[in-house]
Protein backbone atom coordinates (compact mmCIF):
# COMPACT_ATOMS: atom_id res chain seq x y z
CA UNK A 1 0.00 0.00 0.00
CA UNK A 2 1.06 3.74 -1.04
CA UNK A 3 0.38 6.60 1.23
CA UNK A 4 1.97 9.07 -0.89
CA UNK A 5 2.95 9.21 -4.09
CA UNK A 6 5.00 11.69 -5.68
CA UNK A 7 5.08 12.34 -9.25
CA UNK A 8 7.64 14.73 -11.20
CA UNK A 9 7.04 17.52 -8.09
CA UNK A 10 8.60 20.81 -8.65
CA UNK A 11 9.07 23.84 -6.21
CA UNK A 12 10.48 27.39 -6.94
CA UNK A 13 11.56 28.70 -3.37
CA UNK A 14 12.87 32.49 -4.21
CA UNK A 15 13.45 32.30 -7.44
CA UNK A 16 15.76 28.92 -7.63
CA UNK A 17 14.34 25.59 -8.17
CA UNK A 18 14.19 23.93 -4.46
CA UNK A 19 12.67 20.50 -5.62
CA UNK A 20 13.63 19.70 -9.58
CA UNK A 21 11.38 16.67 -10.99
CA UNK A 22 10.92 14.77 -7.34
CA UNK A 23 9.28 11.51 -7.68
CA UNK A 24 8.75 9.46 -4.79
CA UNK A 25 6.35 6.81 -2.89
CA UNK A 26 6.22 6.64 1.08
CA UNK A 27 4.21 3.06 1.58
CA UNK A 28 1.49 2.31 4.55
CA UNK A 29 2.33 1.78 8.11
CA UNK A 30 6.00 1.85 7.98
CA UNK A 31 8.41 4.42 9.20
CA UNK A 32 10.37 6.22 6.58
CA UNK A 33 13.16 8.06 6.67
CA UNK A 34 14.08 10.97 4.75
CA UNK A 35 17.78 11.48 4.83
CA UNK A 36 19.99 14.40 3.29
CA UNK A 37 21.84 16.98 3.80
CA UNK A 38 20.31 20.48 4.77
CA UNK A 39 19.06 22.38 2.08
CA UNK A 40 18.93 19.46 0.00
CA UNK A 41 14.90 19.88 0.09
CA UNK A 42 13.80 17.65 2.99
CA UNK A 43 11.56 20.20 4.57
CA UNK A 44 10.17 21.45 1.60
CA UNK A 45 8.90 18.08 0.38
CA UNK A 46 7.38 17.70 3.67
CA UNK A 47 5.55 20.82 3.36
CA UNK A 48 4.46 20.05 -0.08
CA UNK A 49 2.76 16.58 1.57
CA UNK A 50 0.93 18.88 4.02
CA UNK A 51 -0.07 21.17 1.92
CA UNK A 52 1.37 24.54 3.38
CA UNK A 53 3.80 24.85 0.36
CA UNK A 54 3.18 26.69 -2.84
CA UNK A 55 4.39 24.15 -5.92
CA UNK A 56 4.74 25.13 -9.30
CA UNK A 57 4.23 21.80 -10.68
CA UNK A 58 3.73 17.92 -10.43
CA UNK A 59 1.35 15.96 -8.36
CA UNK A 60 1.05 14.40 -5.04
CA UNK A 61 -1.26 11.79 -3.44
CA UNK A 62 -1.70 11.32 0.14
CA UNK A 63 -3.66 8.66 1.67
CA UNK A 64 -5.83 8.68 -1.42
CA UNK A 65 -6.61 12.21 -2.06
CA UNK A 66 -4.67 15.34 -3.58
CA UNK A 67 -2.13 16.94 -0.82
CA UNK A 68 -3.57 20.14 0.35
CA UNK A 69 -7.35 18.56 -0.04
CA UNK A 70 -9.20 19.78 3.70
CA UNK A 71 -10.13 16.65 4.53
CA UNK A 72 -6.56 15.98 4.79
CA UNK A 73 -6.18 18.15 7.36
CA UNK A 74 -7.43 15.94 10.22
CA UNK A 75 -5.45 12.60 8.47
CA UNK A 76 -2.59 14.28 8.75
CA UNK A 77 0.00 15.32 11.33
CA UNK A 78 2.95 17.63 10.85
CA UNK A 79 5.67 18.80 13.38
CA UNK A 80 8.18 21.23 12.11
CA UNK A 81 11.58 21.69 12.36
CA UNK A 82 11.40 24.84 15.09
CA UNK A 83 9.42 23.97 17.73
CA UNK A 84 5.88 25.48 16.61
CA UNK A 85 3.96 26.08 19.68
CA UNK A 86 2.89 29.34 21.74
CA UNK A 87 5.97 30.34 24.07
CA UNK A 88 3.73 31.84 26.18
CA UNK A 89 1.77 28.99 27.48
CA UNK A 90 1.74 26.24 29.40
CA UNK A 91 2.44 22.64 27.30
CA UNK A 92 -0.65 21.50 28.50
CA UNK A 93 -2.96 24.53 27.37
CA UNK A 94 -1.13 24.02 24.38
CA UNK A 95 -2.07 20.67 23.63
CA UNK A 96 -5.40 21.06 25.05
CA UNK A 97 -5.95 24.29 22.00
CA UNK A 98 -4.68 21.91 19.29
CA UNK A 99 -7.19 19.10 20.94
CA UNK A 100 -10.56 21.15 20.97
CA UNK A 101 -9.46 22.48 17.03
CA UNK A 102 -8.96 18.61 16.41
CA UNK A 103 -12.21 17.79 17.90
CA UNK A 104 -10.14 15.06 19.65
CA UNK A 105 -11.35 13.89 23.41
CA UNK A 106 -9.73 15.06 26.65
CA UNK A 107 -7.76 11.98 27.03
CA UNK A 108 -5.46 12.22 24.14
CA UNK A 109 -3.78 15.19 25.71
CA UNK A 110 -2.64 12.96 28.35
CA UNK A 111 -1.52 9.90 26.28
CA UNK A 112 0.37 12.42 24.07
CA UNK A 113 2.31 13.96 26.77
CA UNK A 114 2.75 10.29 28.12
CA UNK A 115 3.97 9.40 24.61
CA UNK A 116 6.88 12.24 24.47
CA UNK A 117 7.54 12.05 28.21
CA UNK A 118 6.57 15.31 28.74
CA UNK A 119 3.95 14.58 31.78
CA UNK A 120 6.30 15.90 34.62
CA UNK A 121 6.50 19.25 32.88
CA UNK A 122 2.57 19.64 31.94
CA UNK A 123 2.23 22.58 33.72
CA UNK A 124 5.08 24.60 32.78
CA UNK A 125 5.56 27.79 30.76
CA UNK A 126 6.68 26.79 26.61
CA UNK A 127 9.38 29.35 26.66
CA UNK A 128 10.91 28.50 29.78
CA UNK A 129 11.38 24.95 28.30
CA UNK A 130 15.14 23.57 27.20
CA UNK A 131 15.13 23.81 23.30
CA UNK A 132 14.41 19.96 23.48
CA UNK A 133 11.66 19.77 25.52
CA UNK A 134 9.95 22.75 22.97
CA UNK A 135 10.75 20.44 20.31
CA UNK A 136 8.55 17.35 22.44
CA UNK A 137 6.41 19.59 23.14
CA UNK A 138 6.03 20.79 19.00
CA UNK A 139 5.75 16.49 18.84
CA UNK A 140 3.05 15.83 21.26
CA UNK A 141 0.32 18.14 19.40
CA UNK A 142 0.88 16.39 16.05
CA UNK A 143 -0.10 12.63 17.94
CA UNK A 144 -3.24 14.56 19.29
CA UNK A 145 -5.46 13.50 16.12
CA UNK A 146 -4.13 10.19 15.78
CA UNK A 147 -3.36 11.01 12.17
CA UNK A 148 -3.28 7.92 9.79
CA UNK A 149 -0.09 9.96 7.93
CA UNK A 150 2.62 11.44 10.52
CA UNK A 151 5.25 14.51 8.91
CA UNK A 152 8.14 14.66 11.07
CA UNK A 153 10.67 17.34 10.29
CA UNK A 154 13.87 16.69 12.61
CA UNK A 155 11.98 15.89 15.25
CA UNK A 156 15.11 14.80 17.27
CA UNK A 157 17.34 17.33 17.45
CA UNK A 158 19.14 18.35 20.38
CA UNK A 159 17.58 15.26 22.27
CA UNK A 160 19.57 13.29 24.10
CA UNK A 161 20.42 9.79 23.44
CA UNK A 162 17.87 8.19 26.00
CA UNK A 163 15.02 10.46 24.78
CA UNK A 164 15.66 10.07 21.12
CA UNK A 165 16.04 6.38 21.37
CA UNK A 166 12.54 6.33 23.57
CA UNK A 167 10.65 8.76 20.83
CA UNK A 168 12.06 6.46 17.99
CA UNK A 169 10.61 3.73 20.13
CA UNK A 170 7.49 5.15 19.96
CA UNK A 171 7.59 5.63 15.89
CA UNK A 172 7.82 1.92 16.00
CA UNK A 173 4.43 1.52 18.54
CA UNK A 174 3.06 4.19 16.17
CA UNK A 175 3.55 2.43 12.82
CA UNK A 176 3.09 -1.25 14.14
CA UNK A 177 -0.51 0.58 15.01
CA UNK A 178 -1.08 1.02 11.36
CA UNK A 179 0.44 4.82 11.48
CA UNK A 180 2.52 5.97 8.45
CA UNK A 181 5.16 8.05 10.01
CA UNK A 182 7.93 10.29 7.64
CA UNK A 183 10.89 11.21 9.38
CA UNK A 184 13.27 13.42 8.13
CA UNK A 185 16.68 13.46 9.82
CA UNK A 186 20.67 14.20 8.75
CA UNK A 187 21.61 11.67 11.58
CA UNK A 188 22.53 8.46 9.58
CA UNK A 189 22.44 6.20 13.10
CA UNK A 190 18.39 7.04 12.72
CA UNK A 191 18.60 6.05 9.25
CA UNK A 192 19.28 2.56 10.89
CA UNK A 193 16.03 2.56 12.73
CA UNK A 194 13.57 3.24 9.64
CA UNK A 195 12.20 0.39 7.63
CA UNK A 196 12.78 2.16 4.54
CA UNK A 197 14.85 5.34 3.34
CA UNK A 198 14.67 8.03 1.16
CA UNK A 199 17.88 9.43 0.42
CA UNK A 200 17.48 12.97 -1.03
CA UNK A 201 20.26 15.14 -2.34
CA UNK A 202 20.04 19.07 -4.15
CA UNK A 203 16.48 18.45 -4.75
CA UNK A 204 16.64 14.90 -6.28
CA UNK A 205 15.84 11.67 -5.07
CA UNK A 206 19.48 9.72 -5.17
CA UNK A 207 18.06 6.39 -3.65
CA UNK A 208 14.94 4.55 -2.24
CA UNK A 209 15.06 1.14 -0.32
CA UNK A 210 15.30 -0.76 2.59
CA UNK A 211 18.68 0.04 4.65
CA UNK A 212 19.61 -3.73 3.86
CA UNK A 213 18.74 -3.05 0.21
CA UNK A 214 20.90 -0.27 0.14
CA UNK A 215 23.52 -1.71 1.46
CA UNK A 216 23.59 -4.63 -0.71
CA UNK A 217 23.36 -2.39 -3.95
CA UNK A 218 26.36 -0.24 -2.91
CA UNK A 219 28.49 -2.49 -1.40
CA UNK A 220 29.47 -0.83 1.76
CA UNK A 221 27.99 -1.16 5.31
CA UNK A 222 27.71 1.90 7.17
CA UNK A 223 25.16 4.15 6.05
CA UNK A 224 27.20 7.42 5.50
CA UNK A 225 29.37 5.12 3.25
CA UNK A 226 26.44 3.89 1.47
CA UNK A 227 25.60 7.21 1.17
CA UNK A 228 28.78 8.68 -0.24
CA UNK A 229 28.88 5.66 -2.92
CA UNK A 230 25.63 6.84 -4.33
CA UNK A 231 26.82 10.37 -4.51
CA UNK A 232 30.02 9.45 -6.36
CA UNK A 233 27.73 7.14 -8.65
CA UNK A 234 25.57 9.83 -9.83
CA UNK A 235 28.72 11.55 -10.60
CA UNK B 1 -17.85 28.18 10.44
CA UNK B 2 -16.60 26.33 13.19
CA UNK B 3 -18.13 27.86 16.45
CA UNK B 4 -15.81 25.29 18.60
CA UNK B 5 -12.97 25.99 16.86
CA UNK B 6 -13.46 30.04 17.11
CA UNK B 7 -13.92 29.80 20.95
CA UNK B 8 -10.88 27.61 21.23
CA UNK B 9 -8.81 30.34 19.51
CA UNK B 10 -10.78 32.92 21.22
CA UNK B 11 -9.70 30.91 24.95
CA UNK B 12 -6.06 30.60 23.94
CA UNK B 13 -5.76 34.58 22.80
CA UNK B 14 -7.15 35.47 26.19
CA UNK B 15 -4.94 32.91 27.91
CA UNK B 16 -1.76 34.41 25.88
CA UNK B 17 -2.73 37.44 27.08
CA UNK B 18 -3.77 36.30 30.95
CA UNK B 19 0.08 35.04 31.00
CA UNK B 20 1.32 38.92 29.90
CA UNK B 21 -0.58 41.39 32.92
CA UNK B 22 2.02 43.96 32.07
CA UNK B 23 0.36 44.06 28.56
CA UNK B 24 -3.14 44.31 29.93
CA UNK B 25 -2.42 46.80 32.60
CA UNK B 26 -0.40 49.24 29.94
CA UNK B 27 -3.70 48.46 27.85
CA UNK B 28 -6.02 49.79 30.59
CA UNK B 29 -3.70 52.23 32.19
CA UNK B 30 -2.39 54.15 29.30
CA UNK B 31 -5.68 55.11 28.26
CA UNK B 32 -6.70 56.46 31.93
CA UNK B 33 -3.25 58.21 32.34
CA UNK B 34 -3.49 59.88 29.16
CA UNK B 35 -7.53 61.25 29.47
CA UNK B 36 -6.17 62.24 33.04
CA UNK B 37 -3.52 64.40 31.04
CA UNK B 38 -6.09 65.84 29.06
CA UNK B 39 -7.67 67.14 31.64
CA UNK B 40 -5.32 68.69 33.51
CA UNK B 41 -3.15 70.60 30.62
CA UNK B 42 -6.90 72.10 29.70
CA UNK B 43 -7.81 72.41 32.99
CA UNK B 44 -7.56 76.31 32.06
CA UNK B 45 -10.03 75.61 29.74
CA UNK B 46 -12.70 72.75 30.31
CA UNK B 47 -14.42 72.74 27.39
CA UNK B 48 -11.62 70.88 25.08
CA UNK B 49 -11.93 68.23 27.74
CA UNK B 50 -15.19 67.92 27.45
CA UNK B 51 -15.29 68.44 23.62
CA UNK B 52 -12.22 66.27 22.95
CA UNK B 53 -12.42 63.71 26.31
CA UNK B 54 -15.20 61.55 24.76
CA UNK B 55 -14.38 60.89 21.15
CA UNK B 56 -11.04 60.15 22.30
CA UNK B 57 -12.53 57.32 25.03
CA UNK B 58 -13.92 55.67 22.44
CA UNK B 59 -10.86 55.93 20.03
CA UNK B 60 -8.27 54.62 22.71
CA UNK B 61 -9.31 50.93 22.22
CA UNK B 62 -9.02 51.44 17.78
CA UNK B 63 -5.10 52.30 18.92
CA UNK B 64 -4.61 49.53 21.42
CA UNK B 65 -5.53 46.93 19.62
CA UNK B 66 -4.57 47.82 15.86
CA UNK B 67 -1.15 47.48 18.15
CA UNK B 68 -1.81 44.26 20.47
CA UNK B 69 -2.85 42.18 17.72
CA UNK B 70 -0.41 43.27 14.58
CA UNK B 71 1.93 41.81 17.15
CA UNK B 72 0.03 38.84 18.03
CA UNK B 73 -0.83 37.99 14.40
CA UNK B 74 3.35 38.55 13.31
CA UNK B 75 4.68 36.18 16.35
CA UNK B 76 1.84 33.75 15.19
CA UNK B 77 3.93 34.12 11.79
CA UNK B 78 6.65 33.82 12.85
CA UNK B 79 6.32 30.88 15.46
CA UNK B 80 5.40 28.81 12.91
CA UNK B 81 2.11 28.22 14.72
CA UNK B 82 0.28 29.88 11.90
CA UNK B 83 1.49 27.53 9.52
CA UNK B 84 0.24 24.51 12.07
CA UNK B 85 -2.84 25.82 12.49
CA UNK B 86 -3.04 26.38 8.39
CA UNK B 87 -2.18 22.50 7.87
CA UNK B 88 -4.83 21.47 10.25
CA UNK B 89 -9.03 21.94 10.46
CA UNK B 90 -9.55 25.42 11.07
CA UNK B 91 -10.99 28.13 8.92
CA UNK B 92 -8.90 31.04 8.36
CA UNK B 93 -12.46 32.88 9.82
CA UNK B 94 -12.65 30.98 12.49
CA UNK B 95 -9.07 31.59 13.70
CA UNK B 96 -10.12 35.77 12.83
CA UNK B 97 -13.42 35.94 14.78
CA UNK B 98 -11.48 34.02 17.75
CA UNK B 99 -8.69 36.72 17.56
CA UNK B 100 -12.03 39.61 17.11
CA UNK B 101 -13.85 37.91 20.21
CA UNK B 102 -11.19 37.74 22.47
CA UNK B 103 -9.94 41.13 21.62
CA UNK B 104 -13.46 42.65 21.65
CA UNK B 105 -13.98 41.87 25.13
CA UNK B 106 -10.36 42.72 26.11
CA UNK B 107 -12.10 46.64 24.82
CA UNK B 108 -14.64 45.57 27.32
CA UNK B 109 -12.69 45.92 29.62
CA UNK B 110 -10.33 48.84 28.58
CA UNK B 111 -13.02 50.90 27.40
CA UNK B 112 -15.41 50.26 30.70
CA UNK B 113 -12.79 50.75 33.03
CA UNK B 114 -11.29 53.97 30.93
CA UNK B 115 -15.27 55.44 30.92
CA UNK B 116 -15.55 54.71 34.68
CA UNK B 117 -12.65 57.01 35.70
CA UNK B 118 -13.71 59.75 32.88
CA UNK B 119 -17.05 59.81 33.75
CA UNK B 120 -16.64 59.46 37.71
CA UNK B 121 -13.79 61.16 38.54
CA UNK B 122 -12.73 63.65 35.68
CA UNK B 123 -16.13 64.68 35.87
CA UNK B 124 -16.48 63.91 32.11
CA UNK B 125 -20.06 64.75 30.70
CA UNK B 126 -21.32 63.62 27.10
CA UNK B 127 -25.03 64.77 26.00
CA UNK B 128 -26.00 61.15 25.18
CA UNK B 129 -25.92 57.82 26.89
CA UNK B 130 -22.05 57.04 28.43
CA UNK B 131 -23.13 52.87 26.76
CA UNK B 132 -22.97 54.78 23.58
CA UNK B 133 -19.78 55.48 23.78
CA UNK B 134 -18.54 52.11 25.23
CA UNK B 135 -20.03 50.52 22.62
CA UNK B 136 -18.78 52.40 19.58
CA UNK B 137 -15.38 52.17 21.64
CA UNK B 138 -15.73 48.30 21.18
CA UNK B 139 -16.78 48.71 17.87
CA UNK B 140 -13.95 50.52 17.04
CA UNK B 141 -11.88 48.24 18.71
CA UNK B 142 -12.60 45.42 16.15
CA UNK B 143 -11.83 48.31 13.67
CA UNK B 144 -8.23 48.42 14.72
CA UNK B 145 -8.12 44.70 15.40
CA UNK B 146 -9.03 44.33 12.06
CA UNK B 147 -6.71 46.61 10.35
CA UNK B 148 -4.08 45.38 12.77
CA UNK B 149 -4.28 41.61 11.40
CA UNK B 150 -4.19 43.14 8.15
CA UNK B 151 -0.95 45.30 8.07
CA UNK B 152 0.67 42.08 10.19
CA UNK B 153 0.67 40.56 6.92
CA UNK B 154 3.10 43.08 5.62
CA UNK B 155 5.82 42.78 8.49
CA UNK B 156 8.84 40.68 9.07
CA UNK B 157 9.75 42.14 12.35
CA UNK B 158 8.00 43.10 15.36
CA UNK B 159 10.06 46.14 15.08
CA UNK B 160 8.40 46.65 11.84
CA UNK B 161 4.52 45.72 12.63
CA UNK B 162 4.89 48.21 15.55
CA UNK B 163 5.85 50.79 13.14
CA UNK B 164 2.99 50.00 11.28
CA UNK B 165 0.71 52.57 13.69
CA UNK B 166 2.10 56.04 13.44
CA UNK B 167 1.97 54.72 9.82
CA UNK B 168 -1.60 53.55 9.62
CA UNK B 169 -3.59 55.34 12.68
CA UNK B 170 -1.94 58.92 13.26
CA UNK B 171 -2.77 60.00 10.13
CA UNK B 172 -6.43 58.69 10.55
CA UNK B 173 -6.25 60.48 14.00
CA UNK B 174 -5.08 63.98 12.46
CA UNK B 175 -7.80 63.95 9.28
CA UNK B 176 -11.15 62.59 11.70
CA UNK B 177 -11.90 65.77 12.86
CA UNK B 178 -11.12 65.39 16.66
CA UNK B 179 -8.55 68.10 16.06
CA UNK B 180 -9.34 70.21 13.30
CA UNK B 181 -13.01 70.30 12.20
CA UNK B 182 -13.09 68.85 8.63
CA UNK B 183 -15.08 72.04 7.26
CA UNK B 184 -11.44 73.76 7.89
CA UNK B 185 -9.45 71.21 5.94
CA UNK B 186 -8.46 72.23 2.68
CA UNK B 187 -10.67 70.40 0.39
CA UNK B 188 -7.96 67.56 -0.90
CA UNK B 189 -7.56 66.45 2.95
CA UNK B 190 -11.33 66.07 3.43
CA UNK B 191 -11.35 63.91 0.17
CA UNK B 192 -8.67 61.93 2.11
CA UNK B 193 -10.77 61.91 4.92
CA UNK B 194 -13.95 60.86 3.47
CA UNK B 195 -11.59 57.55 2.73
CA UNK B 196 -10.66 57.14 5.89
CA UNK B 197 -12.52 54.84 8.07
CA UNK B 198 -12.00 56.56 11.31
CA UNK B 199 -13.25 59.66 10.22
CA UNK B 200 -16.86 57.82 10.46
CA UNK B 201 -16.27 56.18 14.04
CA UNK B 202 -15.40 59.92 15.13
CA UNK B 203 -18.45 61.27 13.71
CA UNK B 204 -19.95 58.70 15.15
CA UNK B 205 -18.52 58.84 18.72
CA UNK B 206 -18.87 63.26 18.16
CA UNK B 207 -23.20 62.66 17.75
CA UNK B 208 -23.15 60.77 21.02
CA UNK B 209 -21.08 63.09 22.99
CA UNK B 210 -23.38 66.23 21.43
CA UNK B 211 -26.47 63.82 21.91
CA UNK B 212 -29.22 63.74 19.88
CA UNK B 213 -31.25 64.18 17.75
CA UNK B 214 -29.96 61.54 15.65
CA UNK B 215 -29.51 62.25 12.11
CA UNK B 216 -29.06 59.84 9.11
CA UNK B 217 -25.50 60.48 9.16
CA UNK B 218 -25.18 59.15 12.62
CA UNK B 219 -26.42 55.90 10.69
CA UNK B 220 -24.77 55.84 8.03
CA UNK B 221 -21.07 56.70 10.52
CA UNK B 222 -22.00 53.85 12.25
CA UNK B 223 -22.60 51.75 9.10
CA UNK B 224 -19.78 52.71 7.32
CA UNK B 225 -17.55 52.03 10.23
CA UNK B 226 -18.92 48.22 10.73
CA UNK B 227 -18.37 48.08 6.84
CA UNK B 228 -14.79 48.82 7.41
CA UNK B 229 -14.62 46.49 10.03
CA UNK B 230 -15.86 43.63 7.67
CA UNK B 231 -14.01 44.60 4.92
CA UNK B 232 -10.56 44.66 7.02
CA UNK B 233 -11.14 41.04 8.65
CA UNK B 234 -12.09 39.86 4.44
CA UNK B 235 -8.48 41.77 3.76
CA UNK B 236 -7.15 39.60 6.48
CA UNK B 237 -8.76 36.75 5.87
CA UNK B 238 -7.03 36.95 1.93
CA UNK B 239 -3.47 37.59 4.00
CA UNK B 240 -3.55 33.99 5.85
CA UNK B 241 -2.50 32.05 3.13
CA UNK B 242 -2.59 27.95 3.33
CA UNK B 243 0.41 27.94 0.79
CA UNK B 244 3.05 29.44 1.02
CA UNK B 245 6.80 30.02 -0.45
Amino acid sequence: MTAVAVRGLRVLRSGTLVLDGLSLEVESGLVTGLLGPSGSGKTTLMRSLVGVQRVAGGTITVLGEAAGTPGLRRRVGYVTQTPSVYADLTVRENLRYFARLLGAPRARVDEALAAVGLGRLAARVVGRLSGGEQARASLATALLGAPELLVLDEPTVGLDPVLRRDLWDTFHRLAAAGTTLLVSSHVMDEAERCHRLLLMREGRLLAAGTPAELREQTGADALDAVFLRLIEARG
Amino acid sequence: MSARATAATALRVLTQLRRDPRTIVLIVGVPCLLETLLKEIFAGRPGVFQHVGGPLLGLFPFVSMFVVTSVTMLRERVSGTLERLMSMPIGKLDLLTGYAAAFALLAVVQATLVSLLAFGVLDLHVAGPRWGVVALAVGNATLGMGLGLFVSAFARTEFQAVQFMPAVVLPQFLLSGLFVARADMARWLQLVSDGLPLTYAYEALAEVVRGGPYSGRFSIDVAVTIASTLIALGLAAATLRRRTD
